[in-house]
Order: C-alpha cells, then sequence, then structure tokens
C-alpha cells in the first residue's frame, strides 16, 4: 500500500482521477498490480474467498485516496455548511436521485470529502425533505466493494486508454457507417442533457436504434392520456385535496409511489387533531396485500385480472361510458363495495381520485381517466403536465427479437442492466453471444456485465455530473461529491464520446445545457444558485387542460379473462429492479407486510395454498407458457385467491457476496414485453426452503397494541385510546422532577404511517447499524433499532392490517436501567435512556426487561466482519459497537448534541422546535414522527401528545414512555358494514 | 440379661436402624475410609476420571471458542437473552444447596443421619458452585470486563459504583459468600480427618495432609475450638441456604416480565433447591457407596431419609406450581395469563409437561418403602428429578421470554452444539472435581461417624473396649 500512497502523493488529484492508468504507469505499479491481482479481472468472476478479500483490499486502498480529493469542479454547498472545510464538520450537498422515471432532489451529508448520508432535498417539490428508503441506501452502493471498477476487455484488464482507441478505430462512422447495427441501450432518460447528447448520437448513427427500458414500467397512464386526450400527458394527483380515494391496484402510498410527496400529500387528510377534523376515505382494490391496501378503509380483494372489469363496471356504473361490459363473475361483496364507491364518489364529484395502478391494463387507466373527467376532479385532484419521457412501447421486446434475428453488430448497454431484464432460463439467449461489440458501462457487475465484452465501470450519481427532471418538471443538478473511487464515467460522458459531442466532460455538458438557455449576464449566477438549491428555478411545468371529448376516446379493447390461476410481477420493496441485490442495507430491509429478508416469495392466499396443499417455505412450481420456475411459496392473509405475487430483481445470477443466493428469479417466466400479469399454471413444487421473517407472530391476540376505531366512535369517545388501559401512577423511589429545560419526546401518528421502512434505513445509514445475514436473522438476531411491526386482524382471507413503527420509547421508568449491574443504561436529565457502550457488559437483561423489546445485543463482531470499504459509508458522529455490547435508539443524540452545542455557541440561545430532527423523523414522508422538546407547551410534539388519540403502549406496565403514538382511525362507508367490528380493539 | 439386651436392641433396630450397620469398631470406621484414599487407584477411577477430565476439556474448548466468537456461538437470541447458560446456572446453584442444608441445617438439628453423608454433600456443594460460577461470568458479552467489573473494587475503568439495584450485582454477593462460607465449613470439617490421614501417611503425602491439617493433634482444646467453629460456620451457612436462592430468584421476580414477575419465586426456589440438590446426592451416593463399599456407613436409612426430603419438598415445588396457575388466573393480569397458559401449550409445551412429570409425579413414587429402600429405583427417580429441574429452569426463563408483550417481537430458542457441549462439559467438571475428592480425601466424615458410632453402640460399647 506505502507504493500506492506515494504515488498519489505524487499525482495532482485531478491527472490521477482523470485516468488510473495515468497514475499507474511506473514500472512498480504496474507489477504490484500484476502481483496483486494475477489473471486481472478473473477475480470477478472466481468466487473464492481469498480473491473476494484481495479485492476488497485493493478496493478500499483506492477508495482511500480518492476520499481525500475532491471533484475538480467547482461545487456549490449549502449555506446549511460552513464556509471553509472544518474538519469534523459535515458540509452538505443537494443533488438528486433517480430510481427510472422517480426523480427526488437529495441533500447528501458529506464528511471529510465522504458522502455518508442522503436527506431530502426541503427545497425540491417531489421529496419536501424526505428521501425514500432507495436513496437512502444508495449510500451503501457507492461504497460496494464488488462494483465495476476496472475497465475490462474479453475478461481481461484493460484501460480508458484502450477504451479510447477502440473507440476512434472500432467506433468510428468510418466502421459502423449509419449505425445499421447499432443498438443503444438505456434505461429511461430522465437527463436532459443526455437527452440532448442522443440527439447527437442518433444525428450521427442514422439508423441505429436508441432502446429506452424500465425494467419496472408504468407506461399505462401516459399511453392511456394518449387514448383519451388524444397527446402524451404525465397524470397528477392532489391527494391533499381529495376526500375519496379509489385505488385500482395502485400501491400509490408504496411500491407505486412515485415520490414522498404522494404520501405527503396523502397524510396531510389523515391527521386528525382534533374529533371535528374530517378525514378522507380510502377504497382499495387490489390483489396482493400492499401498504397501501393496510391503510384502506375498504379493501376489496380481487384477482389482478379482474380489476379493469372493475374499473369497467365503475365507468359505467358513474355514466361514463354506456355501452360497457358489465362486471361478470364478481362476487356479492365487490359487487356491494361497487355501489358503495360509486355512491360515495358521486356525493364527492370534484373531490375524489379514482387511480389505476401500473400493473394494470392502458384500458384500466384511460377508464380512471375517464371516470376522474366525469366526476369533475381533473383540474381539481388530478392535473395534467406534459409527459417528459419517451413512450417505450415494445422497443424492448422488439430489441431481444433483432438480436435473435442475428440484425445487431453493436450493442452499447449505458447503465441499468438489461441482460438480466431479459433472462429467459438459465442461459442468456445464444444469439446475444453472436454480436461482435456488446459494450456495457455500469456502476454493478451484474449479468449485463458478465455478458459483455467491453466493461467500463459507471460513476455513480455521487461521483458524476448529470442532471435530471422530475416527472412535474422539476430539473435538478446532478453534483458529484465526490471524484470516482475507481475512475469510472458517466452514461454521459460516455455517449458524448460515441455521439462525437462539441463537449466531453460531464461538467462541461450540463453547464452549456442549461446555461445556454439563459441570458449572458446571468449564467454564472444562475448555475451557482441552481446547484446550491438543488432544483433548476422555473423548470416546473404548468399544468395543461387537456380537451375531452367522450366521443373521441379510442378505448383499447378489454383484455382477455385469466380464468384459472394469474402471477403478478411487482418491483421488490428492496431490491427494486434488482439494483440493490448487492445491498446488505436493502437485503435486511424487510418486505412492509411480508417481513420476509433476504428473499422474495411467491405470495399466496391461504384459500389457494389449503387448495395446494401448500404451507410456508413450500416450494410452488409456476409455468408460465411452457417455461417453468420455483419459488418458496408464503401465505399471505389477504392475497386474492388463485393469484401469485412474485416480486422482480430477486435471484441475481450475477451479482456480489451480498445477493448471492437470495431470491428467485420471476424474470425467468416475465415475458420482455413487459407484461405485468400473466395466466400461470401453479403445482406444488420440490422440496422446501427457509424463508426468513423479523417477525414471526402476526397477531396481537387481544392485547390493546395498536389502537384504532371509526371515526365515529372516536367522535364520541376522543380518548378512547387512552381509556383501554389502565395506568398506574406510583413509584416506591417518587418520580423525578423532569419539569426543567429540554425533555425529549416522540409522537408517533399511527393513523399516517404507511410502514414504508424509510425510516428503518434512515435510521441504520445515520447510527451506522450492521447488516447480520440471513442466518442471523434466522436467529433472531437483527440489528434494526426501529422496527415496523405488521399485525393482522379478522379472518385470514379478508384480513385486515396495522403499521406500528417501533423505537426505544426512553421509558422514564426504564426497566432496563435498574437490571443493569454496571450502570451502562441511565437515564439523562433530558429524560433520553443512554447507552454507555464502553461500560456495558453484555448480561443481556435489560433487553429481558424491555416490554417492547427494542434493544439490540451485539450477538457477533457484526462490525469487525463487514469490508472494510463498507465503513467509508460510517457516520463519524456515531460510534461503532463492538460485540458483547447492546445498543439501541438513542433518539439520535449524537444530532441532539450538534444542536444543542450549536445554539451555545451561538450565545446561549434557546434551541428552536424542529431544529433537531432524528433520522426517522426527517425522512418520514407522512410526516407520522414528531420529536422535540415535551416541557414547551408550544412544540410540535406537544401539541400531538395533547391530542386525544394520544397513548402510550403498555403504559399498565408503568414504564411511561416518552414515545407515544396517536391512535389509528378508519372511516368506513356507513354503507358497507365494518367486516371485523369484534376485532377493532384487538 | 444378656439375651434381654440382645432382644431389646433388634427391636430398637427394626424401629430405628442403626446408622452405622455391622460389627464397625473405631478402627474398622478409620480403615474403611482412609483405605479408598491410601490403596492404590483403582482401574476403574483411571477411567471415570480420563473421561470426565475429556469432557472439562471440552469445556474449555467451548469456553474459549465463546469468548472468541461471542454470544452468538449460543443459540441465544433476541427476544430470549438468556436461555441454558442461566438456566445452568441456576440448576447447578440449586443442586449445591443440599449439601449445605445437609451439613448445616441438619447439624443444628442435631440430625445424626446426616453424618455419613454430609462430606460428600459439601463437596458437592462445592463442586456445584464451580460449575454454576461458569455462567454468570461467560453468559456476558464480554468477560474478560464482566470478570472485575461487577466486583465493588476500585477500579480506573469505570470509575463509579455498580449499580446496586441490579439483583445480578445481589448475585455477585450471595453467590461468592456462598461460595467462600462453603469453602471454609468444609475445610473446617475435614481438619480432623486430614489429621487422621497425615497420622497415617507416610513421604509427601505426609506432608501435604500435614500441612493442610494445620497442626490437630487432636487436644481436647482442639476439640473445643473446632466444635465451636464448626458451630458457628453452620450457623452462618443457615441462612444461606434461604438467601442464596431467594437472590438467584430476584434475578427474575424483581423484572418485569410475565412468568417472571411473582413473589412466590423465593420460597419456591429454594425448595426447588433442596429438592434437585437431594436428588443428585442420592445419585452419587447411591454409586459412590457400592463402588466404594461403604453401604454399611451410607445406610439404606439415610438413603430413605433423602427420599422423604426428596417427597416433601417435591410437593412443594408440585404445589408452587399450581400457585402459579392460580394466582395468574386470580390476577386477572392479561400478560400473566398469557405467559402460563403459553408455558402448558405453547410452543414449549413439550419443557413444561416433561418438568411437570419428573418433578411431581415422579417423587410420589416415595410414598411407598419399597421404593424408598431400593437403591435402583431411587437412583433412576433421582435422575429424572435432575432433569425436571433443569427443565423447571429452563421453562421459567426460556418460555417466559421467548413470549413476552409485544407479539411482533415473539420468538423461538434452539441450542447450538456449543450450548449443549459447555452444558455437559460443566458436568465433566463436576465429576472431575468429584473424582478428585473421592481419591485424594475422606468421603465420610470419619471423626463424626465415630461420634454417631459411640452413640449409636447401645450395648456392644462395653465389649468392644477403646479403639483407635
Amino acid at each position: 500500500m506505502s507504493l500506492v500512497q506515494i504515488q498519489q502523493i505524487q499525482a495532482t488529484g485531478k491527472k490521477y482521477w482523470r485516468s488510473l492508468n495515468e497514475l499507474a504507469n511506473t514500472a512498480e505499479f504496474r507489477s504490484w498490480v500484476e502481483k496483486e491481482f494475477p489473471g486481472g479481472t478473473d477475480i470477478l468472476e472466481g468466487d473464492s474467498r481469498r480473491n473476494i478479500l484481495k479485492l476488497m483490499a485493493a478496493s478500499f486502498g483506492l477508495a482511500g485516496m480518492a476520499a481525500c480529493s475532491r471533484p475538480v469542479e467547482k461545487v456549490m454547498p449549502m449555506t446549511k455548511g460552513v464556509e471553509d472545510l472544518i474538519p469534523g464538520k459535515p458540509l452538505y450537498y443537494n443533488t438528486v436521485f433517480s430510481l427510472s422515471k422517480n426523480v427526488i432532489g437529495i441533500t447528501v451529508e458529506s464528511h471529510d470529502g465522504r458522502p455518508t448520508k442522503v436527506e431530502g432535498n426541503p427545497n425540491h417539490p417531489l421529496s419536501r425533505g424526505k428521501a425514500t428508503g432507495y436513496a437512502q441506501a444508495s449510500i451503501l452502493n457507492l461504497y460496494d466493494p464488488e462494483r465495476t471498477y476496472q475497465v475490462t476487455q474479453g475478461h481481461r484488464e484493460s484501460s480508458w486508454e484502450k477504451w479510447d482507441k477502440f473507440v476512434e478505430t472500432d467506433l468510428s462512422p468510418e466502421r459502423l457507417g449509419k449505425g445499421t447495427g447499432v443498438r443503444v441501450v438505456t434505461e429511461t432518460i430522465v437527463s436532459p442533457a443526455l437527452m440532448e447528447v442522443k440527439k447527437a448520437f442518433l444525428a450521427r448513427y442514422q439508423e441505429a436504434k436508441w432502446i429506452e427500458y424500465d425494467a419496472v414500467n408504468d407506461a399505462g397512464s401516459v399511453a392511456a392520456s394518449r387514448a383519451v386526450y388524444g397527446q402524451p400527458l404525465q397524470p397528477h394527483y392532489h391527494y391533499d385535496k381529495a376526500d375519496v380515494v379509489v385505488s385500482l391496484d395502485s400501491d400509490f402510498l408504496g411500491l407505486d409511489s412515485p415520490s414522498p410527496a404522494v404520501v405527503n400529500d396523502f397524510s396531510k387528510r389523515r391527521k386528525v387533531e382534533n374529533p371535528k377534523d374530517e378525514m378522507n376515505r380510502l377504497y382499495v382494490v387490489e390483489s396482493q396485500f400492499s401498504v397501501t391496501g393496510a391503510m384502506a378503509d375498504h379493501r376489496v380483494r380481487s384477482k389482478a385480472s379482474d380489476i379493469e372489469g372493475f374499473a369497467a363496471a365503475l365507468a359505467r356504473e358513474l355514466g361514463v361510458l354506456a355501452d360497457l361490459n358489465v362486471l361478470s363473475g364478481a362476487s356479492d361483496k365487490a359487487q356491494k363495495a361497487l355501489m358503495a364507491i360509486v355512491r360515495d364518489l358521486k356525493k364527492s364529484a370534484g373531490k375524489s381520485i379514482v387511480i389505476a395502478g401500473p400493473r394494470q391494463s392502458v384500458r384500466a387507466h384511460a377508464l380512471a381517466l375517464m371516470i376522474n373527467q366525469a366526476l369533475g376532479n381533473v383540474g381539481a385532484t388530478v392535473t395534467f403536465t406534459p409527459a417528459l419521457y419517451e413512450e417505450q412501447g415494445d422497443s424492448f421486446a422488439q430489441l431481444v427479437q433483432d438480436i435473435n434475428a442475428q440484425r445487431v453488430n453493436t450493442i452499447l448497454m449505458l447503465g441499468g442492466n438489461p441482460v438480466f431484464r431479459a433472462t429467459r432460463g438459465e442461459k442468456i439467449y445464444a444469439a446475444f453471444e453472436q454480436i461482435k461489440n456488446r459494450v456495457f458501462l455500469g456502476f454493478d457487475n451484474n449479468e449485463t456485465a458478465a455478458q459483455s465484452n467491453w466493461i467500463l465501470p459507471e460513476a455513480y450519481y455521487l461521483e458524476a455530473w448529470g442532471d435530471a427532471r422530475a416527472s412535474d418538471g422539476t430539473a435538478s443538478i446532478q453534483q458529484p461529491l465526490i471524484q470516482p473511487l475507481h475512475g469510472g464515467r458517466s452514461v454521459l460522458e460516455v455517449t458524448a464520446q460515441l455521439a462525437g459531442y462539441k463537449l466531453r466532460k460531464g461538467y462541461d455538458i450540463v453547464k452549456d445545457y442549461w446555461t445556454a438557455q439563459w441570458p449572458a449576464a446571468e449564467r454564472e449566477s444562475r448555475w451557482r444558485k441552481s446547484l446550491h438549491d438543488g432544483v433548476i428555478a422555473g423548470t416546473q411545468l404548468q399544468a395543461v387542460k387537456p380537451a375531452y371529448d367522450a366521443k373521441k376516446v379510442s378505448l383499447p379493447p378489454a383484455a382477455n379473462k385469466i380464468s384459472g390461476a394469474e402471477v403478478v410481477f411487482v418491483q421488490s420493496w428492496s431490491m427494486y429492479d434488482g439494483r440493490f441485490a448487492n445491498n446488505a442495507w436493502m437485503q435486511e430491509t424487510p418486505d412492509p407486510m411480508t417481513k420476509v429478508v433476504w428473499d422474495n416469495a411467491a405470495l399466496i392466499s391461504p384459500a389457494t395454498a389449503k387448495k395446494l396443499g401448500l404451507v410456508d417455505g413450500d416450494m410452488l412450481k409456476l409455468t408460465v407458457g411452457g417455461r417453468s420456475m420455483e419459488a418458496a411459496a408464503l401465505v399471505q392473509p389477504g392475497q386474492a385467491d388463485d393469484s401469485v405475487t412474485l416480486p422482480i430483481g430477486w435471484g441475481r445470477v450475477e451479482v456480489g457476496r451480498v445477493g448471492r443466493g437470495t431470491g428467485f428469479n420471476a424474470n425467468i417466466i416475465r415475458t420482455t414485453d413487459n407484461k405485468h400479469i400473466s395466466p400461470v399454471e401453479i403445482s406444488k413444487g420440490t422440496g422446501t426452503y427457509q424463508l426468513v421473517t423479523t417477525q414471526e407472530h402476526h397477531s396481537m391476540e387481544g392485547r390493546p397494541i395498536v389502537r384504532e376505531a371509526p371515526i365515529e366512535e372516536y367522535r364520541k369517545e376522543p380518548e378512547f385510546a387512552k381509556e383501554m388501559v389502565e395506568a398506574p401512577d406510583e413509584s416506591i423511589y417518587g418520580w423525578w422532577d423532569y419539569s426543567k429545560g429540554n425533555q425529549w419526546g416522540m409522537a408517533i401518528d399511527l393513523n399516517a404511517c404507511i410502514g414504508c421502512n424509510a425510516c428503518l434505513v434512515a435510521c441504520q445509514s445515520e447510527n451506522n447499524i450492521p447488516s447480520v445475514g440471513k442466518d442471523q436473522v434466522s436467529r433472531g438476531r437483527e440489528m434494526h433499532w426501529i422496527r415496523l411491526d405488521r399485525y393482522y386482524s379478522g379472518d385470514a382471507d379478508d384480513a385486515e392490517a396495522v403499521l406500528q413503527p417501533l423505537p426505544c420509547m426512553q421509558c422514564e421508568n426504564a426497566p432496563c436501567e435498574s437490571v443493569c449491574p454496571v450502570a451502562a443504561t441511565t437515564h439523562s436529565p433530558e429524560g433520553l435512556n443512554d447507552m454507555a457502550y464502553n461500560r456495558c457488559v453484555g448480561t443481556r437483561y435489560c433487553l429481558n426487561n424491555c416490554p417492547y423489546k427494542v434493544r439490540r445485543f451485539n450477538f457477533l463482531n457484526y462490525h469487525k466482519e463487514m469490508p472494510e470499504m463498507e465503513h467509508m459509508a460510517s457516520n463519524p458522529d456515531v460510534t461503532v459497537r463492538m460485540r458483547g455490547v447492546m445498543e439501541k435508539c438513542t433518539y439520535c443524540v449524537q444530532r441532539i448534541q450538534e444542536k444543542k452545542i450549536q445554539a451555545k455557541l451561538e450565545g446561549h440561545r434557546e434551541l428552536r422546535d424542529g431544529e433537531i430532527q432524528t433520522a426517522c423523523q426527517q425522512t418520514c414522508p407522512a410526516d407520522a414522527i414528531v420529536f422535540g422538546n415535551i416541557n414547551d407547551p408550544e412544540s410540535a410534539v406537544s401539541k400531538l401528545k395533547s391530542q386525544p388519540r394520544n397513548y402510550a403502549l403498555l403504559a399498565e406496565v408503568n414504564t411511561r414512555p416518552r414515545t407515544t403514538y396517536l391512535a389509528r382511525l378508519r372511516n368506513p362507508n356507513p354503507e358497507l358494514e365494518t367486516p371485523h367490528a369484534e376485532v377493532k380493539h384487538g | 440379661m444378656a439375651d434381654v439386651a440382645v432382644r431389646d436392641q433388634k427391636m430398637l433396630d427394626e424401629i430405628h436402624p442403626r446408622l452405622v450397620q455391622g460389627n464397625s469398631t473405631y478402627h474398622s470406621v478409620t480403615n474403611d475410609i482412609a483405605r479408598i484414599v491410601e490403596g492404590g487407584t483403582p482401574k476403574e477411577w483411571w477411567f471415570a476420571f480420563l473421561a470426565s477430565a475429556s469432557v472439562l476439556g471440552m469445556m474449555g474448548m467451548m469456553l474459549s471458542y465463546l469468548v472468541y466468537k461471542g454470544i452468538g456461538a449460543w443459540g441465544n437470541n433476541s427476544p430470549v437473552g438468556w436461555a441454558w447458560d442461566i438456566t445452568n446456572f441456576v440448576w447447578w446453584i440449586g443442586i449445591g444447596h443440599a449439601g449445605t442444608l445437609i451439613s448445616a441445617i441438619l447439624f443444628l438439628f442435631r440430625q445424626k443421619w446426616r453424618t455419613s453423608i454430609n462430606r460428600a454433600a459439601e463437596a458437592m456443594t462445592l463442586f456445584a458452585v464451580a460449575c454454576a460460577a461458569q455462567y454468570p461470568l461467560f453468559h456476558t458479552g464480554r468477560p474478560w470486563r464482566a470478570a472485575y467489573w461487577l466486583f465493588p473494587a476500585p477500579n480506573t475503568d469505570l470509575n463509579m459504583w455498580q449499580n446496586f439495584r441490579s439483583p445480578l450485582e445481589w448475585d455477585v454477593f450471595a453467590v461468592s459468600t456462598y461460595g467462600t462460607v462453603s469453602l471454609l465449613f468444609w475445610f473446617v470439617g475435614l481438619i480432623p480427618d486430614l489429621a487422621t490421614l497425615r497420622d497415617r501417611a507416610t513421604g509427601i503425602r505426609a506432608y501435604v495432609y500435614g500441612a493442610l491439617a494445620l497442626g490437630w493433634r487432636g487436644a481436647a482444646r482442639h476439640w473445643r475450638n473446632y466444635e465451636m467453629a464448626y458451630l458457628i460456620l453452620a450457623g452462618l451457612s443457615t441462612p444461606l441456604v434461604l438467601s442464596v436462592h431467594t437472590i438467584v430468584s430476584f434475578d427474575f421476580a424483581v423484572s418485569i416480565l410475565p412468568g417472571w414477575h411473582t413473589t412466590i419465586f423465593p420460597p419456591y426456589f429454594v425448595a426447588g433447591a433442596i429438592f434437585s440438590g437431594f436428588a443428585m446426592v442420592i445419585t452419587l451416593m447411591a454409586v459412590a457407596r457400592w463402588a466404594l463399599r461403604l453401604q454399611h456407613l451410607i445406610t439404606i436409612k439415610h438413603m430413605e431419609n433423602m427420599c422423604k426430603v426428596i417427597l416433601a419438598t417435591g410437593m412443594i415445588v408440585g404445589y408452587a406450581y399450581g400457585t402459579e396457575f392460580f394466582i395468574a388466573w386470580y390476577s386477572g393480569n392479561p400478560y400473566e395469563q398469557f405467559a402460563f397458559i403459553n408455558r402448558a401449550f405453547g410452543p414449549y409445551w413439550w419443557a413444561y409437561w416433561s418438568m411437570i412429570s419428573c418433578n411431581v409425579l415422579v417423587p410420589q413414587i416415595f410414598w411407598f418403602k419399597k421404593c424408598r429402600t431400593s437403591v435402583t429405583i431411587m437412583f433412576i427417580a433421582s435422575i429424572f428429578i435432575n432433569i425436571g429441574m433443569w427443565f423447571e429452569r429452563f421453562v421459567i426463563i426460556a418460555t417466559s421470554l421467548h413470549r413476552d408483550y409485544l407479539p411482533s417481537s415473539w420468538g423461538y430458542f434452539r441450542p447450538t452444539y456449543v450450548d449443549i457441549c459447555t452444558f455437559v462439559g460443566t458436568l465433566g467438571l463436576f465429576m472431575t472435581l468429584f473424582l478428585l475428592f473421592i481419591r485424594f480425601l475422606p468421603v465420610i466424615a470419619v471423626a463424626e461417624v465415630k461420634g454417631v458410632l459411640a452413640h449409636e453402640d447401645h450395648v456392644a460399647h462395653n465389649g468392644h473396649g477403646v479403639h483407635h
């Protein structure tokens, strides 16, 4: 390593990081590299432990150097940061995170040039200061020791110089001509600068085809707008203005949520502050049990393929189109629900939303649009902006056909993982190997990399300049926080090179693209402001009011009914489309409903399970069009009968050590034309599989844990939640006086929380919480400081579900404190239940005596077992814990201290309410978690705690928790009897 | 006259069997006991010793691995923070109680029948405490810290007092006091016998026994001091019989966990401890009296008396099981009610019913004299009781923990091979120490048995004259 360090000192940061080879041009360095990595990138293919260790050690070495070098181009820190770098003080930069078409503005915390934490950018209209779990976890991908780090040609080590030469010779217009056999595959382009460069590329190669694809595709709504309005439009739903929301298979609060803003809007109508407040009503028609379904006031269980029919019936009953087919074969229950929904919608015309989910057909989307139109919702709760993105149609399927017909000689796969998306069985189509130039620019050493003869390391979004436009038009500059750790280049840069674009550096292209649109005098100031704010002013699109004529609508024909079983492919909560497979945080983030970690499962209803004779963990055989696969079955209460839900993105074949052997690859039976719902033959497979969940018991056992009531009951008895138990108020010691100074407390609104797990990932990132792996989770040793409990009630077929985030309750009368022999856990004067890790000897008595079981014990040395490089993602403000030590939620005490010190330095001023935010609170899209000083009657948390819905969990044990809950409410339609009234209190 | 005496003696023996049988004299008692120490080492002893020492070695390896790897080597988890570790701790501590009871309380109550078994029982106490003491240390996540941080000795790491509100801190004092007093009591009792061995030994053994005998010459002044010291130590030990297991039970009773948080625990634990301790004494004595040919000193009467104690304490334990259920119902506390229903009918039902069968049903056979006087039957029964009492602790600890207040956190505990091998290893430690004890120290208190001999020898006393 010393040699490398010397090299680093000798080279200027710029020279070194523009090209790894420039640095490594000494003979010693080259021989060192060869000694260290005999066989070059063969390491990537072998999975021997030694090789991986070598790889990780080298990655760490290289990463260490990168951490010391800042981007060369000028980046603008937020004013929140300090003027000049003060060691130990973090800087915050605004940038943008995009996941397919879902673009949100983010603020990234950087410690000494090392990005450590993602937050939402408060200036961005779609993130509003909230980041999703995916965005939070993306920080770990940056430090993935197994990401692509070396230019490789034909499985042999190469360099960017060789690539540049290859572009000049083999990929030149002389060689490729008009680009007849050239295909470029990218994910949906959300970057205006890249769209510009793409134009230049297609101008250079006029016959080349550019395919944009998304593994997770929701093209239906745009296609539907074309059918209904004759133009491609992007719908926006304003849940804060809707009294009644009807979701037709749309998990708009969960998987199908485009941004935290959607949840934020919805939750505004759930915060019932006093009994007089109104609350919205949510109907959900769906096949799998989603978190939106869990929030629903009425949930109608239906096969996904029947929902289009439900939409048609709804449209007919609302008089949208007279000559629609009637819903046939619907159950009485569904029929009854339908009529109630119709009457409710009519009552709330202009103040309702009907939304179809991305798995539904264009027809279902079109019907939903027409219903909104008929109800007068358009312009009020539903608005449109011009669609920003290319419609993909069947271009990906066309690409596969072209490849199979050997019409392709050069395929440039820039980002993403198209080979995995197209996986059909074990062997990737043989024709692919016949393509002469298979170039992959990617971040992940994935299936596509394995099938390519050029692998180019892609600079991660935190390493490269770029831009992105959110669905409402808001554009942001993607500014890097760190030089590419492994000398990667961005899609933008490589495209510019291939296109012979006038500019080659990402920074130049982006800056040129945007400043060209501004008056010359303002260019520099607007550029700086855009970087600083994280949004480019004036880019948000104005809503358009499309002309509507019911007669001109060309409704696509109704889909064929699936009479037998169906399989529904949904994106994965943690893997997305598979890109997070090597991310241990995401692997260990439980599915909000099933609570399964480290795997996906084929979800089936209890009745289907009974019919097939399956129990949890039995293999289920799924056959679609002659192809079959097996996946472990999991019985999901509330699942539609004869409907299998299979999350995609799992079962990755070429993946690092974290993702190896996790889950089942749904792409084997999923066709390339983006089908979401297929007919399937299901039968019992062979053998069983161990599925691991973080929660093994799913009933509240009649205990008053999550307390809920219909809103009518709440109006009659506002304090119903408190009254459910009698809390003692005695202590033999007498109560401590907490009436002075800051007294920290938290309130969690169960009526707003949707259970999305963003808080869990944020907490993991903020507090350096290790992932422990499937085996350890199976032994009940997961380390999450905040967990989301999910309980079912009612009968298994039509279950209802509630979710409850559970951090440490910071009990004033903490049972853990009195039993610790070495006083390692004690109470602070500000009411925190503190943990002194250094004093802990690990008797685990505190864990036993904690009625909430929120304490986490380091059974093994989880931190030591982490790859060195992942430690770079650690928050330096939080100590890491060794084995044998107990840990738990601290209300982010490091954030409290930071702000207290700041207030002290600023003239001993009082802390402002909301100045300190815990990590979970900051990222909660529903603002369901509120933290603050309970001694201040004006603080947000005090106001919440004074609401009648406020209750303390297990108050009867006399723990006096500082974290309290606001009871859950449901707003059932009086027409529909509440299905499980008897279990409401359970 | 002589005939009448003989007839009376026979009747007396029937009603009240002699504590020393056969034609034992002072000399023969000394010989019978000392020969075990002085004679050659039998092959069987070597086999037993090697086997036990190997198992002890396994314990060493398991504990080394545990310290190297972390508590994760065991099956403990969240919510089951304690499992086999504390189960074994309480089990071993409980076993020790019989020794103290026999030596202290029965001594104060002038129960002469204790003399033949008290030495071995006391040794058992010490060795059981040694086995138990592994766990409070090694069950911690960082034993290298716990080894001294739990003691209120000044150290610069903590710079503060321990938390005296914690029952674990009370445990530290209770167990260390218990271990110290038991050791002293045992050693003081050994002094006259060590002197006897010293007087008969030659070479290096004479020096070792001589040093340990602390210059005992059998002077009246020595006997007077000895008797006084023994009485004082007996007095000190007596409250310990009750206090140690009471404090161990506080580990549970002081918590807020349903199934642990019960006031019945102190008497219930003490009764259970005596119950299990006597069972272990029977297990050991049944083998030892046969192997060492001491049937005339450790008689059926001794064994029968112990069976009676087992029957009595077994019923106290059974009563406690019933009371727990009654109180769970009577309290109206739904968590408490669930904890007990879950014990009997939850995932660990098998552990609960094993406990009931072994601890409540098995001792009932001791209502029958035939069972009380058959060494084979009582040996088998004692094994069952040992198993049952282990399950009792497991049921209290693991089944209460695995399902407490919030169903979302419920889990299940499965032991790993390290759990199992560590436990088996402590049996190896126990047996190794016990084998060393019977090889090098008098298993029966020679001086005390002689006292009983004199007392019992209603008639023959005159005829035999003085032997020494």
